[in-house]
């Protein structure tokens, strides 16, 4: 357990944190404002990788292929709400449950037929190539800095939009009471399609963003979507807050634990049962703490609705 | 055609009475395959009753039911690894330990509600899952084979493809009557009652989280005697029955079939498999058309298939549902 894998491996449990924080943050918002379970989150995130590496193939340009695939996965998002989604906002749970993995369904297997079920990757643009030294004998790469930054960069934004403008305060107000939005005189359907196109936005923006460095395949959206679900719940549904803080305590547990958890069962266990039990304990640590802030706090670490 | 003596009695006389008559079906066309694929439906059938029972009639929407299904079909796998065949030791066994499993994270999840309700019967069953793949002496990721079938005081009932078809179906119907006289009972009545006001019921002097979450281990015990059959049925076990996606499928078979019924759930069970197997025989992109499908279902047909067989369609019935 050197100094530099601990380096290296904070470094990528942040830049998971981000990514996730990026998918949350959308599903959160939606989840608290709208109240509705949107299990396609996940595949418009895979949608915006898709979409980044077909405009790359088109134009040829990393940044050109990043505005393209932005716009193309807003206008995705907002086609979506207009032909299934808006029509269940007023159904419970278990019918958003139901159509929108139909959604899930559909947009996986398009995918597939459309680009082939092979994986493809996007390259890494030259002026982000390369790695930076950071200490002695640690180097990390440019690409993966710039995804740490940029995430960052689009949390704070998202931060002053929800709490410094008039949209932000009316989607806390949404979170809240929605009733109490509409009841004065606000647009409630259009501040949702608002919030639902921002969301994909997001989404897709995260796609975009983990294209170069995983592998864009058919469902690889459908664990991150269980992982931005952990992070919602921990981080108490509707709080951006805390999606942003349950995100990168998700990312760091669950890379730091991958690559540390053999390396401590086997101080405490034999060789052969650390080598089964530590992967096992580090897939599950994540659910471990999910379980473990929920029956302590059952709204999350910052519950929105006092209800 | 529509009253209740119809939804509540002769639909689910007839869907059994049919049920009953697949080997027949299969004996005069010469047919294994529907009789094989019928009992693998079957054993879904009897998951999704024992889910129903907690999500349709007590609003427990648990995403981890899968995991029963591994508790059951390992504990058989791994006593066929220790030459125990007797079904009269490892299915008394399938079940206490999916029971166990139940009572400690129902004892939990259950202090929780809604979305964080799914969630944390989500953490749960990843937990199960992972575990399994970590059992390296019992297969691990790869999963464990079966050399042969439980034994029934060394009867051969489970090797003989009819014999093990009305095995499954006797359990399934035996399954069903149970829930359904849980339901019409006052435990059933608590838990429709929690579902609508927790307050009123308190009021009331009852407290709904002792009688959750004994529908809730129930419910476990049920999902875990069919994974003891699953086991049997594919000769083989593996991580692969506990993951998040078959729990998942388990929900959308029994909102397909229309919440609460019992019976709405098996139809929903085999509808799902059914439409599954069907399309993919037409093509290897049938979720195409299946996804749609599903979302047609839900715009257009309230209540699923039980609420499209009731004539309940449209929007009719929605200001009835929602307020």
């Amino acid at each position: 357990m050197s100094v530099t894998l601990l380096a290296v491996q904070t470094l990528n449990g942040l830049q998971l944190g981000i990514l996730l924080f990026l998918i949350a943050a959308g599903l959160t918002l939606v989840f608290g404002v709208m109240d509705f379970i949107n299990l396609a989150h996940g595949v418009q995130y895979m949608l915006g990788a898709y979409l980044a590496v077909a405009c790359y193939q088109l134009t040829g340009s990393f940044w050109l292929a990043i505005i393209l695939a932005l716009a193309a996965a807003l206008i995705c998002g907002l086609l979506l709400e207009f032909l299934v989604f808006r029509h269940l906002y007023n159904r419970d749970h278990l019918d958003q449950v139901l159509a929108t993995f139909g959604v899930i369904l559909f947009l996986n297997e398009a995918v597939k037929v459309l680009w082939g079920a092979a994986p493809l990757s996007l390259p890494v643009p030259e002026l982000l190539d390369g790695s930076i030294q950071l200490m002695a004998n640690f180097a990390y790469p440019v690409f993966r800095i710039a995804l740490i930054v940029t995430g960052l960069a689009v949390a704070v934004l998202l931060y002053v939009l929800v709490t410094k403008t008039r949209v932000g305060m009316l989607v806390r107000a949404g979170a809240t009471n929605p009733d109490m939005v509409a009841a004065l005189g606000i647009n409630i359907r259009r501040l949702f399609m608002l919030v639902f196109g921002f969301g994909a936005m997001l989404a897709g923006f995260a796609g975009i963003m983990a294209a170069p460095i995983l592998s864009v395949e058919p469902g690889m959206g459908d664990n991150l979507l269980i992982l931005a679900f952990v992070v919602i719940v921990i981080g108490g549904i509707g709080s951006i807050r805390g999606a942003f803080l349950a995100a990168l305590i998700i990312g760091l547990v669950d890379t730091l634990g991958r690559s540390f958890a053999t390396d401590i069962a086997r101080v405490l266990l034999p060789p052969a049962t650390a080598n089964d039990v530590g992967p096992a304990i580090a897939s599950m640590l994540i659910y471990i703490l999910m379980a473990g802030v929920l029956f302590f706090r059952p709204s999350g670490l910052f519950p929105v609705r006092s209800a | 055609m529509t009253g209740p003596l119809f939804k509540n009695t002769v639909l689910p006389l007839a869907l059994f009475a049919a049920l009953a008559l697949v080997p027949a079906y299969a004996d005069v066309f010469d047919d294994r395959f529907v009789l094989l694929f019928f009992t693998r439906i079957l054993v879904f059938a009897i998951v999704a009753i024992s889910l129903d029972f907690i999500l349709g009639l007590g609003a427990m929407v648990s995403f981890g039911h899968a995991a029963y299904i591994g508790f059951g079909a390992y504990a058989v796998a791994i006593l066929s690894e220790h030459d125990i065949w007797e079904a009269w030791i490892s299915f008394p066994l399938a079940v206490a330990a999916g029971g166990l499993f139940a009572l400690l994270t129902g004892a939990i999840s259950l202090k929780t509600r809604g979305v964080y309700f799914i969630m944390i019967t989500l953490a749960f069953g990843q937990m199960a899952y992972f575990t399994a793949t970590s059992l390296s002496v019992y297969g691990g990721d790869d999963g464990l084979t079966m050399w042969g079938r439980s034994e029934l005081f060394s009867t051969g009932i489970f090797n003989g493809d009819t014999s093990f078809y009305y095995l499954v179906f006797g359990v399934l119907a035996a399954a069903y009557l149970l829930l359904r006289t849980f339901a019409a009972s006052r435990f059933g009545r608590v838990l429709k009652g929690a579902k609508q006001s927790e307050p009123r019921l308190e009021a009331m002097g009852v407290d709904p989280y002792r009688y959750r979450l004994a529908a809730y281990v129930i419910a476990g015990m049920i999902a875990s005697v069919a994974g003891a059959l699953m086991a049997n049925q594919a000769e083989f076990v593996s991580p692969a029955y506990m993951s998040w996606h078959r729990s998942g499928e388990l929900i959308v078979m029994v909102i397909l079939g229309g919440l609460g019924s019992l019976h709405g759930a098996i139809l929903g069970t085999i509808a799902y498999m059914v439409l599954e197997e069907v399309l993919s025989g037409y093509s290897e992109h049938w979720r195409l058309v299946f996804g749609p499908l599903l979302i047609l279902v839900v715009l257009y047909g309230r209540g699923g298939l039980m609420g499209l067989i009731s004539g309940q369609i449209g929007r009719k019935s929605q200001g009835e549902v929602d307020q």
